[in-house]
């Protein structure tokens, strides 16, 4: 067995190889399943307890605070604390409501994230899946999670979760729209919706240099539609605390309102991770073309560490947009969307595929 | 849900339906009960309903001694407790014709002004949390707890401090009291220009409020529509100006008015008030003359039988306190008109037509205070 942080293919050939050898190779794949099933259950739990955590901390840095700081050395266990009290918390079951919708809803959300992030890439060789039209499965399987949320507030029976599920629903569609638009521009540009190829691509440069103007302003545009995809920020008009108490989420409580709760900080994660897959050149070190040393010097580091730390980057500039800005009404979320956003993108494919035909890229 | 379903497709689109706002809701700030008629996101029209929190006070004030009177009206409105407390006692003093020293005045009047500045800035907090800016929150409430701090020394309360009393005040100042005046103004100036980067500057709040719950200044005057929110709508009805009390006659400050009649106006006047607080506090902190604390007052205060009548300004508007006497130490009857009661009565006029948002925003820009108006 060669275990190298810098690739893991061999490593996974050699858990491959070794499962084959002891039993036949249809249990091997179903053993396989199991494990990466298992593997992705505790990735989960710990990105989103972590990103809970880091959240609590960034909005106590932005508004003069502490934050936690009691369980745990500098409360790094606070938010498992909360995850246990949650799971301790009576489920309480509405009148009127619609118990199987109402029951189904925090899965079909938590399932959609779930399933987005099994095609990411999280270093060479590290992915569950590795299609070859990667990022049209996650924009196909990410945008489920608005069914969810439909869900929970049409049958919750209460009239603030029905007009949160109603925003949420004309939010979610219209940003879908710039998020899938943006990522085209990109894959204009490297000609593949392979995720491992795209990274692969970014070797002597990643695309938001390589593809200059209009790769940042789709980087832009992206941030933007992927922080409203997620419910976030100045855009989490489907819970809007002020106005709609929680929102679609109002009715549910214990582990149900957690599960919505982490599969929106799952969102965030897998959005800042596309984000820097695609854009940031995911795993793939920082090169300049022609600098060998340098390039030698940033292979040193690992790539999950290019991974993990371009990632946080994003999701720190997303906590930051939560913490500054006022919400927007549902009006002009629209309005943003379907005057501002959509046609520049439009603009910027047509400037993308320009640039690409005359060859102006790097 | 069914009987919606069945509808035809036009008379759902005619369908209104109803929330209750409150009593329990994050951004009616209290326990007021707001019944929305909605068609979609579009308030219709709403109707609100008080007394949640209603104790009676006005009831309360006739079997009590007009010392005791002042602790009740810090519960009016508890965001201008002093304020409060100085109506009444402006009120005895013209009933018993006293004279109170020129100390007592100049203490009075930079303690309305902190009162009006901290009053403003837990505004500015919540109505950034109310627009869904939660960090203002925090901003606001880091610097008004400099102003509790400086209660805290003089009147021994942060909060509900009955610093007031017939013919003085309950004690001096405390040796620091100028030292930490100057101390805060010298910081709150600095720390008032990220009130505005936050928020006032801000592309999205700009949208959300400009435009929004326009209030002419004909109807501000026939709703009675008194304080910051009638200013904002350019009519001048400041008390401070039109029967200036206590030191307001002798110091320089401008009225704040602006004329959009939009919640942007309201906010604005309020932040540039602010300002005016802090610029009369600086005309009087290092003037206050050397004295006595209180005027020599009778052991039990008997006002003698007749009509009285006193109107200040507090945070929110036109505060007005109406006594009937029988000459004996208990009011006969008392009464008083709050601004935030007044102020409640044009929501629904203003917010018809608005987005449920838009509701929100105009209700904080009122500057609602829940026991204000129930009393």
């Amino acid at each position: 067995m060669t275990f190298n942080i810098y690739d893991f293919t061999s490593f996974n050939r050699w858990i491959d190889e070794g499962l084959n050898s002891i039993m036949s190779p249809t249990w091997a794949l179903i053993t396989e399943m199991a494990i990466i099933g298992i593997v992705f259950l505790l990735f989960y739990a710990v990105v989103g307890l972590f990103l809970v955590y880091a959240e609590r901390k960034v909005c106590a840095f932005m508004q003069n605070r502490v934050g936690p700081n009691r369980v745990g050395p500098y409360g790094i266990f606070q938010t498992i604390a909360d995850f246990i009290k949650l799971l301790m918390k009576e489920l309480v079951y509405i009148k009127d409501s619609d118990k199987l919708l109402f029951n189904i809803a925090p899965f079909i959300v938590i399932i959609a994230s779930f399933m987005a992030l099994s095609a990411v890439p999280f270093a060479k060789g590290l992915h569950a899946i590795d299609f070859d039209i990667g990022i049209l499965y996650v924009i196909a399987v990410s945008s489920l999670g608005v069914v969810g949320i439909l869900l929970a507030g049409w049958s919750s029976n209460n009239k603030y979760s029905l007009i949160g599920a109603m925003r949420s629903g004309a939010q979610i569609v219209s940003y879908e729209l710039s998020v899938g638009l943006s990522l085209l521009t990109i894959i204009v540009l490297a000609g593949t919706m392979q995720f491992s190829e795209i990274v692969e691509m970014q070797r002597n440069g990643w695309f938001i240099f390589k593809g200059h103007i209009p790769a940042i302003i789709a980087f832009i545009v992206f941030l933007i539609a992927s922080t409203a995809e997620t419910n976030r920020g100045p855009f989490d008009l489907a819970e809007a605390e002020s106005e709609l108490t929680a929102g679609f989420h109002t009715e549910y409580s214990g582990i149900k309102f957690a599960f919505f709760f982490l599969a929106e900080y799952m969102n965030m994660f897998l959005v800042a991770s596309i984000a820097a897959t695609v854009f940031w050149g995911g795993w793939m070190p920082f090169h300049v073309s022609g600098w060998a040393g340098f390039n030698t010097i940033m292979d040193y580091i690992p790539p999950l560490v290019w991974y993990f730390g371009k990632t946080a980057f994003i999701i720190w500039l997303m906590m930051l947009f939560k913490w500054t800005f006022p919400r927007l009404r549902i009006d002009q979320l629209l309005t943003l969307e379907w005057k501002y956003l959509l046609p520049i993108n439009l603009v910027n494919i047509l400037f993308m595929a320009f640039l690409v035909l005359m060859h102006w890229h790097f | 849900m069914k009987e919606i379903i069945n509808l035809p497709v036009s008379k759902i689109e005619e369908e209104e339906y109803h929330i209750n706002m409150g009593p329990q809701h994050p951004s009616t700030h209290g326990v007021l009960r707001l019944l929305v008629s909605l068609q979609g996101e579009i308030v219709k029209s709403l109707k609100p309903h008080c007394g949640y929190i209603h104790r009676g006070i006005e009831k309360m004030c006739e079997k009590d001694t007009y010392p005791q009177v002042i602790h009740l009206t810090d519960r009016m409105d508890y965001l201008s407790a002093h304020i409060n407390n100085h109506a009444v006692c402006l009120l005895v003093e013209k009933a018993l014709e006293i004279e109170v020293p020129e100390r007592v005045k100049y203490i009075r009047t930079i303690m309305d002004e902190l009162t009006r500045i901290q009053s403003h800035q837990l505004w500015w907090s919540s109505f950034g949390m109310d627009l869904g800016g939660l960090t203002c929150f925090f901003y606001g409430l880091r610097d008004r707890e400099m102003i509790l701090d400086i209660w805290e020394e003089t009147t021994g309360s942060r909060f509900l401090q009955s610093y007031n009393c017939p013919g003085g005040v309950m004690r001096d100042i405390h040796p620091n009291f100028q030292k930490k005046v100057h101390a805060f103004i010298k910081t709150f100036k600095k720390k008032i220009k990220d009130y505005d980067r936050i928020l006032s500057g801000n592309v999205i709040f700009e949208n959300r409020s400009q435009g929004v719950g326009i209030l002419s200044k004909e109807d501000a005057i026939s709703y009675g529509v008194t304080g910051p929110s009638g200013r904002g709508s350019g009519w001048s009805c400041d008390i401070r100006k039109i029967e200036p009390y206590s030191m307001y006659g002798q110091v320089h400050f401008n009225e704040v008015l602006r004329y959009e009649c939009d919640t942007y106006s309201r906010y604005m006047v309020r932040m540039q008030e602010m300002h005016e607080s802090m610029n009369i506090i600086e005309q009087l902190i290092d003037n206050i003359p050397a004295g006595d604390h209180s005027a020599k007052m009778k052991a039990v205060i008997k006002l003698p039988a007749g009509e009285y009548f006193q109107r200040v300004e507090s945070a929110r508007g036109e505060l007005d306190v109406y006594v009937v006497s029988d000459g004996n130490k208990t009011p006969y009857r008392m009464k008083f008109r709050t601004p935030s009661f007044t102020n409640l009565g044009v929501l629904d006029h203003i917010s018809r037509g608005m987005k449920i948002a838009d509701l929100v925003a105009i209700g904080a820009s009122l500057d609602l205070v829940i026991p204000d108006i129930d009393r």
